[in-house]
């Protein structure tokens, strides 16, 4: 009876409602983050492990392989924040004032994307950027009186297909967070702009900017972790993990190829750790610039 | 025709010239999301094309753009449900794919709105503390803790099990987020109301709160659902049976370098999307209301 009373008390119940997070938190985040903290610091043989210090990290910073793989990540992020965040804007802004019509058909077709999963979309976009001149992205630049390239052989090339993929998957998606974030918006301001005689151009500048900064930085925040994080995308364009002269490496790619392919899981917990620092720092520079630490000083 | 964008719906104050610019204005942006989606819609599109037409076409040629419909067959998906050893393959994967979508969705949203209920409804101790956890375990990238769970995994003898899969992703921190979101506009009187009437914790926690936040749980269904039926990395590493491999890394085990499987990988890609594009169609709505949540307030 006693236990049932501690059981049931109010003093009680919210630790045991919080149970589950608590365990999970525990064995599948704390545990793993630090195994590879842990791990980072020493060579896993199939048998012995040795402590190695930083031997691991010394060698990546010589590693060749490792500075293309972040050079590839580094430029994939800042081209998908580039491309992902002032155009999805637009088109959510467009969607929001009442000159569109048929939203909801746009809106489900923006989104279409984003339901195929990455085996499907990269292989599709893998076929379309064939280097056989019957490709569809060939005959498109024949037509334009261009010759054909072999799209997947060459760095820039390459690049134009893995962003025109993540275009594809994510514009949708974030067109719908900046939708809801300008459903927030009080619209009675735009109202008394309008008494005020400002233009479409000042009301953007002034009110929606500014108004919809909460959603900008969430999207830019989720946009930089899954360019840094980037790996699948890679994976399905180029059929595995290997692509001509390592265009498509990526960070994960690497921590992937020397963990999994080359079992050597201490190298590529090293490879793990300086992603989490990149992470990290990234976000709170991004963090600072946008004051988000000021506000809650206030 | 920006300046249009957020203009007042009172229709009596426009001149003649006004309207006019209104619906050229209107034509241009709905034709504007009209091309958007068509342009979006292409590869998907194409890969249906390429889906009644033989395999070895598209590993010769690419994604092509010709429309034959003379040389179009149904001879892929008829394979597909010709019960031969592939066919048996596939609905084994698609099964799978099933069961692990329903099983993680149904598991995850339960437990994380009870956490998420406990964190949120209650003034204790350690609410804050597990709050600012939750919020942490989002700022990590998942690809991180990928090696060491990998090996956590294989320790606790949960590889090449569906358990393996789900457990590590069962507290999924932003369908918490979500929940707590949502609840914590809703009155805590009505928790006093249910102890007045002498009703235990739990009991208030399933019976009167739960169908209040009905709308929290749809959203997070489909969004989970996406996930779950989409998931490939993580289920890549943990399947080693060729009959437990999901749809994703089935089709990804197609993808071999000599093309002789492109028939069942073409058909059973797009086969692969219609279970997910049936549910979006049906809860469409209810996405926006999911992205919102962590979009405004984060």
């Amino acid at each position: 009876m006693k236990t049932k009373n501690f059981l049931y008390s109010q003093k009680t119940a919210p630790y045991i409602f919080a149970l589950p997070f608590i365990l999970s938190f525990l064995i599948f985040w704390v545990y793993p983050l630090v195994s590879a903290f842990i791990m980072s610091f020493q060579d896993i043989g199939a048998i012995t492990v040795d402590w190695v210090g930083f031997k691991n990290y010394g060698k990546l910073l010589k590693d060749k392989v490792f500075h293309t793989a972040m050079i590839n990540s580094f430029e994939y992020m800042v081209f998908t924040c580039a491309l992902l965040i002032p155009f999805p804007m637009l088109y959510a802004v467009l969607m929001d004032g009442n000159l569109v019509k048929a939203k909801g058909v746009w809106k489900a077709l923006l989104y279409l994307p984003a339901l195929t999963s990455v085996v499907i979309s990269g292989t599709l976009f893998r076929l379309m950027f064939s280097e056989y001149k019957t490709g569809q992205m060939n005959v498109l630049l024949t037509m334009l009186g261009l010759p054909a390239i072999k799209w997947l052989k060459t760095k820039w090339t390459s690049e134009i297909a893995l962003l025109m993929l993540c275009c594809w998957r994510w514009t949708g998606v974030n067109t719908l967070y900046f939708m809801s974030g300008l459903k927030s918006i009080d619209k009675s301001l735009y109202e008394s702009a309008d008494i005020d005689g400002a233009t479409g151009w000042q009301k953007f500048k002034y009110i929606t900017i500014p108004l919809i900064k909460p959603t900008t930085i969430y999207v830019l925040t989720i946009s930089i972790y899954a360019g840094l994080a980037m790996f699948l995308e890679s994976f399905m364009l180029w059929a595995g993990n290997d692509s001509p002269k390592n265009i498509g490496l990526t960070i994960v790619g690497y921590l992937y190829k020397r963990g999994i392919q080359k079992d050597d899981m201490g190298y590529a917990c090293t490879v793990g750790v300086v992603l989490l620092l990149i992470a990290l720092v990234i976000n709170f520079i991004q963090l600072w610039l946008n004051g988000s630490f000021k506000k809650e000083e206030r | 025709m920006s300046n249009n964008v957020q203009a007042s719906n009172s229709s009596e104050d426009f001149k003649g010239g006004m309207r006019v610019r209104r619906t050229i204005g209107s034509i241009i942006a709905t034709a504007f999301f009209a091309i958007l989606s068509l342009i979006i819609m292409f590869p998907v599109f194409s890969g249906l094309l390429a889906s009644f037409r033989p395999g070895r076409e598209l590993i010769r040629k690419g994604l092509s753009l010709n429309i034959d419909f003379s040389a179009m067959t149904l001879d892929n998906y008829l394979y597909l449900f010709s019960g031969n050893a592939d066919s048996k393959k596939y609905w084994m994967w698609f099964k799978n794919s099933l069961v692990l979508t329903i099983v993680s969705v149904v598991l995850t949203l339960i437990i994380c709105y009870f956490v998420a209920y406990g964190i949120t409804m209650y003034d204790f101790a350690l609410k804050n503390v597990l709050y600012f956890l939750v919020i942490a375990t989002m700022m990590v990238p998942f690809e991180i803790l990928l090696l060491p769970l990998y090996k956590e995994v294989i320790t606790l003898h949960l590889i090449d099990s569906m358990a393996g899969v789900i457990l590590p992703g069962l507290c999924g921190a932003s369908t918490i987020f979500f929940f707590h979101q949502y609840m914590q506009s809703l009155p805590k009187e009505l928790l006093d109301a249910g102890r007045i009437d002498g009703a235990n914790e739990y009991y208030i926690s399933v019976k009167i709160m739960m169908p209040i936040v009905k709308p929290a749980f749809s959203a997070m269904a489909i969004l989970s659902a996406m996930g779950a039926w989409n998931n490939m990395l993580w289920p890549l590493m943990v399947f080693r049976s060729a009959n437990k491999f999901t749809l994703t890394i089935g089709l990804n085990t197609l993808l071999t370098p000599y093309g002789n499987n492109y028939d069942m990988l073409i058909a059973g890609s797009m086969l692969a999307i219609l279970p997910i594009f049936i549910i979006f169609l049906i809860f469409q709505k209810y996405i926006i209301d999911g992205m919102t949540a962590g979009a405004v307030k984060g």
